[in-house]
Formats: structure tokens, C-alpha cells, sequence
């Protein structure tokens, strides 16, 4: 009956499936297959010309100010990553091996501070950071010393110290999974078979936790490229990055087709990128084992 | 000797999170214009000035509307889909799960240009339901997961034995499966809401003249006068967002008898 039921239904599962579909179709990829359109035409006044043209991909890939926007926001992505991931580990690996009991209460704590405002918890660097900001007051204050220091904010150190707070989730939780799955009975038989403790993390742990870090790693670089709030309050001009520039033709410039490219380009940078990364991971993984 | 480092890592890394968090109550509390140490003394008098914003309390209500639809719209669709990859065998499940992941992939501008461009080319007005499409992009995975997770958890032979009692296929799905599955549809409804609330980009491009409570934070952190009152909302938000989360957990549980941690 049930398998009847279930064999005779393929149709009655499309149609539970058709509009979900229909709404991301319409919602996602008609938009993107726009963006695609944009990034071939001209601006003219306010619409576009006739005609196809690569110009605005030449002008994207040539321009050298869009150069340094590009890198720098990979470069910094790159850099939130990495800080975030060393950062969480420790954390992860403490709540998954030695909290035990107080597990749960770890895991909720970790994430309370990511149920508060995106905007405000990025603010929050900004008041901390600033020239009148938290540190310097506070420092002025004890006396350590005589004049705000003003290496703190508008550079890209703010923005990464920024997005390794905001992302912390993103990483502490994908690590604590796969780290939470790894056979105890592995570990043992490391010690049994004479690996120390570090030799043993670095052979059993660190490897079967991988796919957690590749996770995190993806999980957190992919979005942090296209970061705008971020850079926009803490960076400064210095720290300004792609999403920035993609606003501003979006925006006050109003050169539409020169957007488009430049979001077409950055997310096809920042795939290669990820689809890379993810590869060599797994080569390095599987080396280790 | 190594336990205790870790441990002491822990609650530093604690900190780390939690400094810039608590900055808000704090200086919400605190009664001066300007955010720096030292603290001068206790008023309340930022709250009662947001109680007064009249153009704080239409974003919020915008808000509101937004996350409501957005909830509503997003758990319905991933209902249908959770339901359609967990019944049944279908081709091209993977591929289908994939295309509605994407969002997940693509940066929030992409999202929010993109969307732009549609209303641009299809000659609609920036408007709230605009936001709500944008929206329903970041939340229908989520709700997707939760609700796939949920289908999977129960047991099968339950509405199996419900048909084999002679319930047709509609009433079997509201006396066994809702029932069963209702849990995972309100942690969809209040993750959604969430998300929703707190989503500024896409909003930023989309809304137009109709601000969103972020899209109206963004504007007042322009005015070092109003960051008191700004700082203010925040913390109420936080103690909300505490609560509500709180609740979803408590929810998403019911009647799970092992016990389910994390995300």
C-alpha cells in the first residue's frame, strides 16, 4: 500500500516541489540572468544603449583602482578566515573533549552574542576601536597613555577583527560537528599504539575534523567578500572593499552595466577562489592520512 | 596543566565575544552623549526618547510586516519541499536542493542588486513586498534544513498505520504528520522571523521609501547626538532576539526524547 503510494506519487513530488522552485526561479536566477545582461550593455542617461559590448568587463579588469579593491577583498576575506578558524579551534575542540556536562550550556552561551543586531554588533567595534572609543578612553583613563591611539580603526585590522567576531558562530559550530563525530576509539588506539598527545592530534584529530574546517572556511569566505557593512564602518578608505564600489555604481554614480560587471566578476573571483581552496584541501588532507 | 590553558582560552575567547555585545546595555544606561569610559551615572532617559520616535516605531512595525511575511512564506515553501524530498524518490532531488541552497553562496549585495534589476526591468515600485522576495532567498534554506531534519526524525510507520486504519491521505497528514512535524514548523517560523528582522543589505537596496528597522538603524548611526538612543534599541533587540531564540530551542525539542544540540 505504502509502496504503491510511494512509487505512483513521483508526479504528486513534483508539484510539492514546483513552487519552491518557481519562487527561487523568479527570486534568483531570472535576477542573476539579468545582472549577466547588465554587465554586457552601456549606460546612457538614465537606461541603456542598444548594442552588446565586453567593455565594462575591460574596464572592470583594467582599471587598476578596481584591481586593489579586488585583491584586497579577497585578500582580507582570506585573512577573516583564517583568524576566525585559529580562533575558534581551540574553542571548538574545549567544548567538543572537555566540557563535557556543561556542553549545552557552552554551546548556548557561544552563540547568544550572534542573536543581537548584525549592524549594531559591527557598530559595536566601531565604539570600541574609535579615536574617542573604548581602548583609548579606557587607556587615557589608567594613564597607560598620553594620546589615543589611532592605529585602531578605519584600516583593514578593524575590518578583521570586525568579521572574526562577527562570523565566530560560523566557524566555532561546523568545527564542534565534526569534531563531536570522531571516534573515541580512534583516539584510544592512537595511544595505545604510542602517538603523544600531540602527535596524536596531529595525526587522528586535526585531519578527521577537516570537512568541519573546509565547511567553516567556505561558510565564512564566500559572504565576507561581498561584506559592506563592515568595511564601510570601520574600514575607512583604506579598508574599503568591492561591495563598496558595487554600491556606489548601484547608487550615487548610477552606472548600472559597470555594477553588474563588477558583481559578476567578484563572484566568479571569489568561487575560483573557494572551488580551489576546497580542492587542495582535501589533496592536503588526504596526504596527512 | 594543558586543561587549564584551554579552559582559560575558553572563557577568554568568551570574552571576546561578549565585550562588544555588552557595550550596548551599558552605555544605553549610561547618562552621556558621549560613548567613552568613564561611565557618568544611570538613566533611562535614551529609552524614553525612543519610546518618542515616532519614525522608529514605522520602521519597526515595517519590520514586523516584513519578518512576518517573510516566516509565513518561507516555512509554506519549504514545507511543500521538505515534504516532496523526504516522500518521495524523485530525480534531480540534489540538483533541486542545490539551486534553492545558492543564496547561502552568493554575497547579500549580489542578492540585493540583482533584485533590483528585476524591479527595474519588470517597471515595479521599491517597496516592502520587494524585501519580503529578497527575504524569502536568505530564509527558505534555512527553513528547508530545519524542516528536511524534521521529516526524517519521525517514524514512517506512523502514517502508514494511520492509512491502514482507513484515514485518507489528507486526514492522515493532519492528525499524524502536522502534529509530529509542527515543532520543526515553529523553530522555521521563528528562525525566519529572525533573519528576516535582522537582514539589512537586500532591505537597504529594496525598500525604498518604507524603511525597515535596520535600513533605519544604518540612517541614524550618521548622528553621533542619537547613538545613545540607537545603542538603546540595540539592547532591547538583543534581549528580545535572547528571548525568542530561547523559545524556538524550547520548541524545536518538544517531545524529541534524546537530546538535540545545536544549530
Amino acid at each position: 500500500m505504502a509502496e504503491k503510494g510511494r512509487n505512483q506519487g513521483a508526479e504528486n513530488g513534483y508539484l510539492l516541489l514546483a513552487p519552491t522552485l518557481l519562487v527561487m526561479g523568479l527570486a534568483l536566477a531570472a535576477p542573476l540572468a539579468l545582472v549577466a545582461i547588465y554587465s554586457l550593455k552601456t549606460q546612457s542617461g538614465i537606461g541603456l544603449s542598444d548594442g552588446w559590448t565586453l567593455a565594462r568587463y575591460g574596464e572592470v579588469l583594467g582599471r587598476a583602482s578596481y584591481q586593489v579593491l579586488f585583491w584586497r577583498s579577497l585578500a582580507v576575506s582570506g585573512a577573516v578566515t583564517l583568524v576566525t578558524l585559529v580562533l575558534a579551534y581551540p574553542m571548538a575542540y574545549f567544548v567538543a573533549f572537555r566540557a563535557r556536562r556543561a556542553k549545552f550550556l557552552w554551546l548556548i552561551a557561544l552563540t547568544i552574542p550572534f542573536w543581537t543586531s548584525y549592524l549594531l554588533r559591527v557598530f559595536s567595534w566601531k565604539i570600541i576601536l574609535g579615536f574617542d572609543g573604548l581602548i583609548n578612553s579606557g587607556l587615557m583613563r589608567l594613564g597607560l597613555i598620553d594620546h589615543p591611539l589611532t592605529f585602531l580603526l578605519y584600516n583593514p585590522f578593524a575590518v578583521v577583527v570586525t568579521l572574526a567576531h562577527a562570523w565566530a558562530a560560523f566557524a566555532i559550530l561546523p568545527i564542534y560537528v565534526s569534531l563531536e563525530k570522531i571516534d573515541r576509539a580512534l583516539l584510544e588506539a592512537a595511544t595505545d599504539l604510542g602517538d603523544g598527545p600531540l602527535r596524536r592530534f596531529l595525526r587522528v584529530t586535526l585531519p578527521l575534523s577537516m570537512p568541519g574546517v573546509i565547511g567553516a572556511a567556505i561558510l565564512i569566505f564566500v559572504p565576507t567578500t561581498g561584506d559592506y557593512v563592515t568595511p564601510t564602518l570601520v574600514g575607512g578608505p583604506a579598508g574599503s572593499m568591492i561591495a563598496n564600489m558595487i554600491e556606489v555604481q548601484f547608487g550615487r554614480i548610477g552606472n548600472w552595466p559597470l555594477g553588474s560587471a563588477l558583481a559578476l566578476v567578484s563572484m566568479v573571483a571569489v568561487a575560483m577562489v573557494a572551488g580551489s581552496f576546497v580542492l587542495l584541501a582535501r589533496w592536503a588532507a588526504a596526504q596527512v592520512r | 596543566m594543558r586543561k587549564h590553558a584551554l579552559l582559560l582560552y575558553a572563557f577568554a575567547y568568551l570574552a571576546f565575544l561578549y565585550v562588544p555585545v555588552l557595550v550596548l546595555p551599558i552605555f544605553s544606561f549610561n547618562d552621556s552623549q558621549f560613548i567613552a569610559f568613564p561611565l557618568t551615572g544611570f538613566t533611562t532617559r535614551w529609552y524614553a526618547a525612543l519610546g518618542a520616535d515616532s519614525a522608529m516605531l514605522h520602521a519597526l512595525v515595517n519590520s514586523l510586516k516584513v519578518g512576518t511575511a517573510t516566516a509565513l512564506l518561507s516555512t509554506l515553501l519549504g514545507l511543500l519541499a521538505a515534504r516532496a524530498v523526504t516522500r518521495y524518490r524523485l530525480r534531480g532531488t540534489g540538483a533541486a536542493l542545490g539551486f534553492i541552497s545558492l543564496p547561502l553562496f552568493i554575497p547579500d549585495i549580489v542578492l540585493g542588486i540583482s533584485l533590483l534589476l528585476l524591479l527595474g526591468v519588470a517597471g515595479l515600485p521599491l517597496s516592502l513586498g520587494a524585501v519580503v522576495l529578497g527575504h524569502l532567498l536568505v530564509c527558505v534554506p534555512f527553513a528547508l534544513t530545519v524542516l528536511i531534519a524534521r521529516f526524517e526524525g519521525f517514524d514512517r510507520d506512523l502514517e502508514e498505520a494511520s492509512a491502514d486504519l482507513g484515514e485518507n491521505g489528507w486526514m492522515t497528514f493532519w492528525r499524524v504528520t502536522f502534529p509530529l512535524i509542527l515543532p520543526g514548523i515553529l523553530a522555521s517560523l521563528l528562525l525566519a522571523f529572525i533573519t528576516s528582522f535582522d537582514e539589512f543589505l537586500v532591505a537597504y537596496f529594496l525598500s525604498g521609501t518604507e524603511p525597515t528597522l535596520p535600513v533605519y538603524i544604518w540612517g541614524q548611526l550618521r548622528f553621533p547626538e542619537r547613538l545613545p538612543v540607537v545603542l538603546a534599541l540595540g539592547a532591547i533587540i538583543l534581549t528580545t532576539s535572547i528571548a525568542l531564540v530561547a523559545l524556538a530551542e524550547y520548541v524545536r525539542n518538544l517531545g524529541v526524547k534524546r537530546p538535540m544540540v545545536g544549530a
